[in-house]
């Protein structure tokens, strides 16, 4: 009976230390990369770009590029996500069409991003003779967004009552006046959860972006979907790997990835904060 | 909403194809060599400050990514540590480039080794050992009884084909030598690796490691530039065809006067 | 009559261009295999598959070029594993944890934290390894570099907790709660409960938890360039620096010449990488649907 009892509380025990240890080095991750970040951040490390061989200025053609990069990409991924979505959850037919629809939004979901970046440099960049440039790099980064976008969106459009829709359809609607007039506009919130998510997703990855749109150093903030970009995550990489004067470009790496954190997460609990208030306000 | 959608992707659709290569000129790309990055970087900055309607772009990835990306024809510049091979010369011409090569520095490759590392020399023919794994423990060369650790660049590399030119002479790296990506890297963990021997171009020695004499010249401006120290070499900017406009003014920058004093801030060594 | 038929063609239109877009997600990963065959497998015409697959010499661009993976390949098992030692106890711990264990309070904590984790950008997780963790561990194991199996496991580790956490958490927490019941009712401690029950029942959630956060593991790039090390030989011990397939790709891929045979042989590693993580997201798609079954 002992025995017993006493296995139950070093299971418990053990439980519990995987948390602790979970979150310590989380607390430890965190707590490192905020200490070696925070000596390099001003307001001139937001605002200006790279001087002196990259160990001093700042970070801000990286900056600009991450939200181009990120914004183009989810602006491609957004409508074409969202129409798939309505296809699947709102039509659905032929089915056998349907089940390869899913198998290929799974599969996608899976693929490596560095095997993105590859397609991306062969198709984008190479075949349609687009270049690196930021345009390559959104493609490339719209299509690895896609499956969230889509899986977040159905989601969103299945969380709708059923009586919604019947009473749409009950006074006379049509199924395209249904999904346009009450089914997006209800999903639209969590549809909106969805995109923010893959924001988040896309503005942090780097293996895409090798290849099809970033740079090391440039000056110039892009002007035209030609222009190659740096980005955040890429500048983090080429600094630690490529690096020219470890001394001081180690911190600019942290405070790159300070800055990159901050941005990642605070788009993460706008998106959190979006979906509590749906859940406040709504009745259902 | 929609609408808004559809309308947002059709009008994005249309910019991608009413802008066909649009305003690519006032750009300058770079790529290729790490070893050549610092030049090039310092060198962009100090043009772009004199000429602000100029953008150059500048990237690293090794010399062999430099040399692939302008036989794709993708950058108008590519920095490398290495002169091109007479293979990749044929391949750029049958794709109708014409490489030419204009040398920005002088440089040699550093052997190093970790700081208490007592070992002051080494012949050619012993550093080629170490690195094939024919010599496994630095004991064999005049050193304490210590595993040796081979530190080299991936193969992107130019430095690393100098060095395999000059110093292998083309054998095969040990396999369990590691692969870094740049010079610094290889500095780096030299200076933090006991039984450690890396190679690095000049400027990037630092006062984190020890210089080993090679066949008993020590690299530095002299004899690199008169070529006695025999892992010394030229770092270089090819183009298509002869340099012109824009890209052949920032080469020539470059080797100005102006030019070089940056390359000599860097670390390197000037042309002449 | 007219309002009827201007109505019906807004609604096939409508239908119409959900249609094309759903078939824009077929075009694509269509796209990606298709290419990353195409440029792929003309290496095979040089090289033959088995001593790609099982030759131990990678040095593509030597004078006589060698094209052997088997290194590169078990490179990515060993990490991939050395993850998984570190994940699964990890995050099945957290998952049941949250699920068993934790009171609301404590579960308000705990599952942002799991949350947070998985938002951080792989080469933030990269960045750490290399920088902080890989000189600790070279210290504290006196060894001659950081950046090894063991660094690269405990950060690739630590990156698929939260996929093995909270696939095994949903897992759990949909085990009916009368099952619980009867077993505490019959006189089984909590975690005797936990062990013959509940996770029994959870199995195939677990298992296909697991075997996402092997797929993801394997497919990595960022964590793996810049704490394994690079060295393309077979591993001794887990102390010693590899070259995982994915690193492999990211850095030789600038290197090379559009259409070269260096070229042609990152791409063969990516149909390997493909068919490897293809299969594994097919068998936990099974384990899953085995478990939506029941």
């Amino acid at each position: 009976m002992n025995i017993r009892k006493l296995k139950n509380k070093l299971g418990i025990a053990v439980l519990t230390s995987s948390l602790i240890i979970t979150a310590l080095f989380l607390v430890v991750f965190l707590a490192r990369i905020f200490y070696k970040g925070a000596s390099v951040l001003s307001w001139e490390f937001l605002s200006a770009p790279p001087r002196e061989a990259m160990t001093a200025g700042g970070i801000f053609p990286a900056l600009v590029g991450t939200f181009w990069l990120t914004v183009s990409s989810i602006s491609i991924a957004l409508p074409l996500g969202v129409l798939t979505a309505i296809y699947l959850t709102s039509y659905g037919k032929p089915r056998w069409f349907v089940r390869i629809v899913r198998i290929a939004i799974n599969t996608l979901a899976g693929v490596p991003s560095i095997i993105y970046g590859l397609f991306g440099m062969a198709i984008f960049v190479n075949l349609l003779r687009f270049d690196v440039s930021l345009l390559a790099g959104a493609m490339t980064l719209a299509i690895l967004a896609l499956p969230i976008i889509i899986n977040a969106s159905e989601e969103a459009l299945r969380s709708v009552p059923k009586d919604f829709r019947e009473a749409s359809l009950a006074l006379g609607a049509t199924e395209r006046q249904t999904i346009q007039r009450v089914l997006l506009p209800t999903a639209f919130p969590n549809i909106l959860t969805g995109a923010i998510i893959s924001i988040g997703r896309v503005a942090g990855e780097t293996a895409p972006i090798m290849f099809t749109a970033a740079t090391f150093y440039s000056r110039r903030l892009p002007q035209t979907p030609f222009d190659e970009v740096m980005a955040l995550p890429y500048h983090i990489y080429a600094l630690m790997t490529e690096g020219t004067h470890a001394a001081k470009q180690v911190p600019i790496a942290y405070g790159t990835a300070l800055v990159l954190l901050c941005l990642v997460l605070s788009i993460s609990a706008v998106a959190i904060y979006i979906r509590y208030r749906i859940r406040k306000t709504r009745k259902w | 909403m929609k609408k808004t959608n559809l309308i947002l992707l059709v009008s994005l659709m249309l910019i991608i194809v009413a802008l066909p290569l649009v305003a690519q000129k006032n750009q300058i790309t770079c790529s290729g060599s790490t070893t050549v990055l610092p030049v090039a970087q310092a060198a962009a900055e100090a043009y772009m400050d004199k000429n602000p309607s100029i953008n150059i772009s500048v990237r690293g990835g090794g010399s062999g990514v430099g040399v692939a990306a302008l036989q794709n024809g993708t950058v108008d510049i590519a920095n490398s540590s290495r002169p091109m091979k007479s293979k990749e010369i044929s391949a750029c011409k049958s794709k109708g480039i014409n490489p030419v090569a204009y040398a920005v520095a002088n440089d040699a490759i550093a052997i190093v080794v970790h700081k208490s590392n007592n070992v002051k020399n080494l012949t050619v023919k012993q550093i080629r050992d170490i690195y094939t794994g024919r010599i496994k423990n630095w004991n064999q060369v005049g050193g304490a009884n210590l595993p040796i650790v081979i530190v080299s660049r991936d193969v992107a590399s130019g430095t690393f084909e100098v060095f395999n030119e000059k110093a292998l002479k083309g054998d095969k790296v040990d396999g369990g030598a590691q692969m870094l990506a740049s010079n610094n890297a290889i500095v780096t963990t030299v200076s933090s690796t006991l039984g450690a021997i890396g190679y690095a171009g000049l400027g990037y020695i630092n006062d984190g490691v020890n210089v080993v004499t090679v066949d008993n010249v020590m690299p530095s401006e002299i004899t690199a530039k008169n070529a006695s120290y025999p892992l010394s070499r030229k770092l270089y900017m090819y183009t298509n065809g002869n340099a012109k406009g824009e890209v052949g003014r920032f080469i020539s920058f470059i080797q100005s006067a102006e030019g070089q004093a940056l390359v000599k801030k860097q670390g390197f060594i000037t042309l002449n | 009559m007219n309002r009827i038929i201007m109505k019906d063609y807004k609604e096939k239109l409508f239908k119409g261009i959900t249609y094309v877009s759903s078939l824009f997600v077929i075009v694509f990963l269509f796209g990606i295999i298709v290419s990353i065959f195409r440029e792929g497998m003309p290496l095979f015409d040089v090289v033959s598959i088995r001593e790609f697959l099982l030759g131990t010499q990678w040095y593509p661009t030597h004078e006589d070029a060698e094209f052997g993976t088997f290194t590169l390949i078990l490179g990515s098992v060993y990490v991939t594993l050395g993850a998984l030692v570190i994940a699964i106890p990890l995050g099945l711990g957290s998952a049941i944890f949250i699920a068993e264990v934790a009171t609301p309070r404590i579960r308000e904590i705990a599952k942002p934290i799991i949350e947070l984790l998985a938002g951080i950008p792989s080469v933030v997780y990269g960045l750490f390894g290399m920088a902080f963790l890989a000189p600790l561990i070279r210290e504290w194991f006196n060894l001659s570099t950081g950046l090894n199996i063991f660094s690269a496991s405990i950060i690739l580790g630590i990156m698929i907790v939260p996929i093995i956490a909270s696939m095994s958490e949903d897992a759990i927490s949909t085990v009916p709660k009368n099952m619980r019941e009867a077993s505490l009712a019959l006189g089984a401690t909590k975690w005797e409960t936990i062990v013959r029950v509940v996770v029994p029942a959870s199995k195939s959630g677990i298992i296909g938890s697991i075997l996402l956060g092997f797929g993801r593991a394997i497919g990595e790039t960022m964590v793996l360039l810049m704490v394994s090390g690079g060295s393309a030989h077979i591993p001794k011990s887990i102390f010693d620096s590899t070259r995982p397939l994915t690193s492999t790709i990211a850095a030789e891929m600038g290197e090379t010449v559009i259409g070269d045979l260096h070229y042609r042989s990152l791409f063969a590693l990516a149909i390997v990488l493909f068919i490897i993580t293809f299969f594994t997201n097919m068998l936990s798609e099974l384990v899953f649907l085995k478990r939506r079954a029941r």
